[in-house]
């Protein structure tokens, strides 16, 4: 997030597009229904008609995919009617005539069109947000997981630029994170491009700084991204894999051809606090401690390093991972011990240059927002504050294109996924919290009441789901939420996972899956 | 500024705020039942009132703003004689069950009794009788606990935003209620338990699985492990478990949390968290020791590394661990592996 949580409730205008924020983000979305509560604005663009549209000045009901043309046609109407910040502009940005001349075709009638909304409100929508003195934008995964997604992000940072709603207080863009420390894997070099800090792994002047810092040789090649990974190794590429507490048995795209990666290594380790789906194909399984069981720290979606105390002390023989990690690589000839995590966040700072002024004793009173260059800095409570990080605020001029996969005769259902209030991830903490199996206990697919009307589909009937990867068996939750040409499938059940239909193309940038588009049928199974 | 005099103590203090404000920060202990410095102002308990000199009636502390040149009482006799009164009212018709109540040792209302000294209720008359709504999975609602300050109501329409539920009724039949009472389940409650955190008595309780007394209990601070909010939360550690989790008032949720933060901790101490290391012969998996685990997957690394070289080697790492975890993982891979092939599920 370019700004703080706190800063969510004085938002003059929120626009939330492609995040289900009082599910996914729910303590976020409280902050959004106070804003609310004293005069914001809100619009929200989602292929499902979540929580936050009831509370909406203007919801469009998108079609899955069509981010980008909703976002040219919204600046279409802000550049037609001269309503974007033209002082901001000309003094903070670069290409705007390539901005102009691309969002020029994107008329509200043809992004309309294309989005499957009404025309009107887009141009309602567009000048909400152009004309609101702090406006925020938040988005997640609706805007990411799609071959797009990449493009759809630059879009979202030219609506900002183009109203210069960056860099000040309550007005920004903000990504909302999914897992508590997704911001703190990247930082901290869990990318193949980036060392800690987003170093670029292969930049000479970096290489020799951590081959001095580590003591080691160093490869200058650029790593492989999960989905590469699992094509690698199911080509036979990739030997060995480690996996530290992820389980992509559910929750990565097309699980049978994850399975068939997996199981085609010379080794595999998995490292959780349960047997997962993932680990039952391991050759080692090692048991680590689970967050209430160590020290550390998790750095959230608006860059606030926190710390994690250990109230407990690790359930049977498991130990907490940075210790596993420790006593392996001591076997493989690492030069340092550490008796503490403290201690390699004291090393983490040496290379990190954003952290470089975080340690535990700082840490105490409210954690510390990144960038954080030195002990006397406070932290950051919003970026680009002075001017756009880098100089000038790029705008780069995208235009929609179709999803990968689109509906067909033999697959008409636009298929779409997400997560829901009640379960985390692949559930294999939340499957065993019994309350939360009460209030959400099945998997199911929402199906729109005319569609399923057609069909002859009652709710809680027992449906198929076909894709051209598989099929899976789950239950029909008849509603009105989404469209008539759309289903969606929370993607947390092992055993109806809906990532067994999800299609594994992926963004050419970012390389991430198109999670959120697929073409499927419904097959009613009569019993 | 206002200059303002407290108790026969002058002080300065900031224009604007309210006495309760005040005092709060001057360190003068006022007693409030009703009172949330995130909410607006309700002065439905009347324990902090205070007497203002020049004024005929007591004032409400939480709603009253200081004002220069103002002589206030926190502790005079009539002050005291007022809330005796009111504690004396609210326990009349409240059980008297507070040798087994779930709440004792952490109630306001039985707090402030032993301040006051106030021993029983002398206001005989009809007690409240309503049943139980033990619908929702996690919290109980006791409606003849409850004192009606309202604080589960407005913090949920106020902070949380959902307005599942509200006040109705008047008077002596006034109560805490969904709407048409039909009960916690059917409405639209979203169990994130911020009314049963400011409940201060024992009306809202969260259902436990362990029985523990509220003395017995250790409170650690720490980040919820699920969303990227990352929210401060207590948990509340008896023996070696986890028994409980509570909001902290601090950035980023000042005191919020949802229902997984909240009510989402029982898979710690789970019967099927792994124990041991484990290690696969014949297709079965065959419990190990850690010196066993580390040296068969060291041999395999240096097997596969000698025939295949570093970069037939991956590792996924993982934003559920810590940075600390994150950057030791990625640091193996690189440093010791030789490989830049190290990715985790930001995308998904
Ligand atoms: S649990 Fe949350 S949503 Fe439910 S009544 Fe309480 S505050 Fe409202
Ligand atoms: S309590 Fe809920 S909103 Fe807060 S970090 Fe945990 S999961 Fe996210």
């Amino acid at each position: 997030m370019t700004n703080s949580i706190e800063e969510v409730e004085y938002n003059d205008a929120i626009f939330v597009i492609g995040s289900n924020t009082t599910e996914n983000h729910p303590v976020i979305g409280t902050f959004m229904k106070r804003a609310l509560r004293r005069g914001a604005k809100l619009i929200v663009a989602d292929p499902r008609r979540i929580e936050l549209a009831d509370y909406a000045d203007v919801f469009l009901q998108i079609k899955p995919g069509t981010n980008i043309a909703l976002l040219n046609g919204m600046m279409h109407v802000i550049i037609e009617e001269e309503l974007y910040d033209k002082e901001y502009v000309a003094k903070n940005t670069e290409n705007f005539e390539d901005l102009k001349l691309v969002v020029k075709d994107y008329t509200p009638e043809v992004a309309a069109e294309i989005c499957g909304v009404d025309k009107e409100d887009i141009i309602k929508a567009a000048r909400i947000y152009a004309k609101a003195e702090r406006a925020g934008i938040y988005y997640a995964m609706g805007i990411t997981q799609h071959t797009t997604g990449t493009h759809a992000v630059m879009s979202i940072s030219n609506l900002s630029l183009l109203c210069g709603n960056i860099g000040k207080e309550a007005a920004g863009v903000n990504p909302l994170r999914g897992q508590n420390n997704v911001q703190g894997a990247c930082d901290m070099g869990g990318l193949p491009t980036d060392y800690p800090g987003y170093q670029k792994v292969f930049k000479p002047e970096v290489q020799e700084k951590f081959e001095r810092a580590w003591n080691a040789k160093l490869s200058n090649k650029v790593g492989l991204t999960i989905p590469e990974i699992m094509n690698e190794a199911e080509e036979g590429k990739i030997k060995f894999i480690y996996i530290m507490g992820e389980n992509p048995m559910v929750s990565d795209p097309d699980i049978n051809h994850v399975r068939k990666a997996l199981t085609n290594l010379d080794f595999l380790v998995v490292q959780d606090i349960f047997l997962t789906e993932t680990a039952e194909l391991a050759d080692v399984v090692l048991p680590a401690a689970s967050f209430a069981e160590k020290e550390g720290t998790f750095t959230n979606t608006e860059r606030r390093v926190q710390r994690v105390r250990k109230a407990i002390e690790p359930v049977g023989n498991s130990k907490p991972d940075w210790k596993i990690l420790m006593e392996l690589m001591d076997r493989l000839g690492h030069d340092r011990v550490y008796t503490h995590p403290s201690e390699i966040m004291d090393e983490i700072r040496t290379v990190t240059p954003s952290y470089a002024g975080i340690s535990y004793e700082r840490l105490e009173g409210e954690g510390i927002q990144w960038p954080c260059p030195d002990v006397n800095h406070p932290g950051t409570k919003y970026l680009h504050k002075e001017k756009v990080a880098r100089g000038k605020g790029l705008l780069m001029a995208v235009d929609h294109r179709d999803s990968a996969e689109l509906p067909d005769k033999d697959y008409p259902f636009i298929f779409t996924t997400g997560r829901i209030l009640y379960h985390y991830h692949t559930r294999t903490m939340t499957g065993r919290v019994e309350g939360l199996n009460k209030l959400a206990p099945t998997s199911f697919v929402e199906i729109n009441e005319s569609t399923a009307n057609k069909l002859n589909i009652s709710n809680g009937e027992k449906v198929r789901l076909v894709s051209r990867r598989g099929s899976v068996e789950t239950y029909a939750k008849v509603t009105d939420i989404v469209d008539e040409d759309v289903l969606f499938m929370p993607f947390h059940y092992a055993e109806s996972a809906a990532n067994y239909l999800t299609n594994t193309k992926i963004d050419k940038t970012a390389k991430i899956p198109e999670l959120k588009v697929a073409a499927v049928r419904i097959e009613k199974l009569g019993r | 500024m206002a200059n303002i005099i407290i108790n026969g103590k002058g002080y300065q203090v900031e224009d604007g705020i309210t006495i309760l404000e005040a005092c709060n920060r001057l360190g003068i202990d006022i007693p409030t039942l009703c009172h949330d410095e995130r909410l607006e102002p309700y002065a439905a308990c009347r324990l902090c009132v205070v007497e203002i000199k020049g004024k005929g009636k007591l004032e409400t502390s939480c709603s009253t703003k200081v004002r220069d040149g103002m002589e206030i009482e926190t502790h005079s006799e009539r002050v005291i004689r007022a809330r005796k009164e009111i504690l004396d009212l609210l326990f009349s018709n409240h059980p008297n069950d507070c040798l087994t109540c779930e709440k004792s040792g952490e109630c306001k209302l039985q707090d402030y009794c032993y301040e006051y000294g106030i021993v029983e209720g002398t206001y005989i008359g009809e007690k409240k009788n309503y049943p139980l709504d033990e619908s929702n999975p996690f919290y109980t609602f006791d409606p003849n606990k409850c004192i009606l300050c309202g604080k589960c109501v407005r913090v949920c329409s106020e902070l949380q935003g959902t307005n599942a539920i509200g006040l109705k009724d008047r008077g002596f039949d006034t109560k805490v209620s969904t709407p048409f009472d039909m009960g916690l389940a059917t409405s639209k409650c979203v169990s994130c338990g911020n009314c049963v955190a400011v409940c201060p008595v024992g009306a809202l309780m969260p259902k436990k699985r362990e029985r523990y007394r509220a003395w017995e209990v250790r409170r650690v601070k720490t980040t919820c492990s699920y969303c990227g909010v990352g929210c401060q939360m207590y948990l509340l550690v008896k023996g070696d478990k986890v028994v409980g989790v509570e909001p902290a008032k601090s950035r980023p949720n000042n005191g919020l949390l949802c229902v997984k933060g909240r009510f989402g901790y029982n898979f710690i101490n789970h019967p099927d968290r792994l124990k041991t290391p484990l290690i696969k012969r014949n297709g079965k998996f065959e419990e190990a020791t850690w010196e066993e685990a580390y040296d068969l997957i060291v041999s395999k690394i240096n097997e596969i590394k000698g025939k295949y070289g570093p970069d037939a080697f991956a590792g996924l790492t993982s934003a559920r661990c810590t940075n600390e975890e994150n950057y030791l993982f990625q640091k193996m891979f690189r440093a010791l592996i030789g490989t830049n092939n190290v990715d985790h599920c930001a995308r998904l």
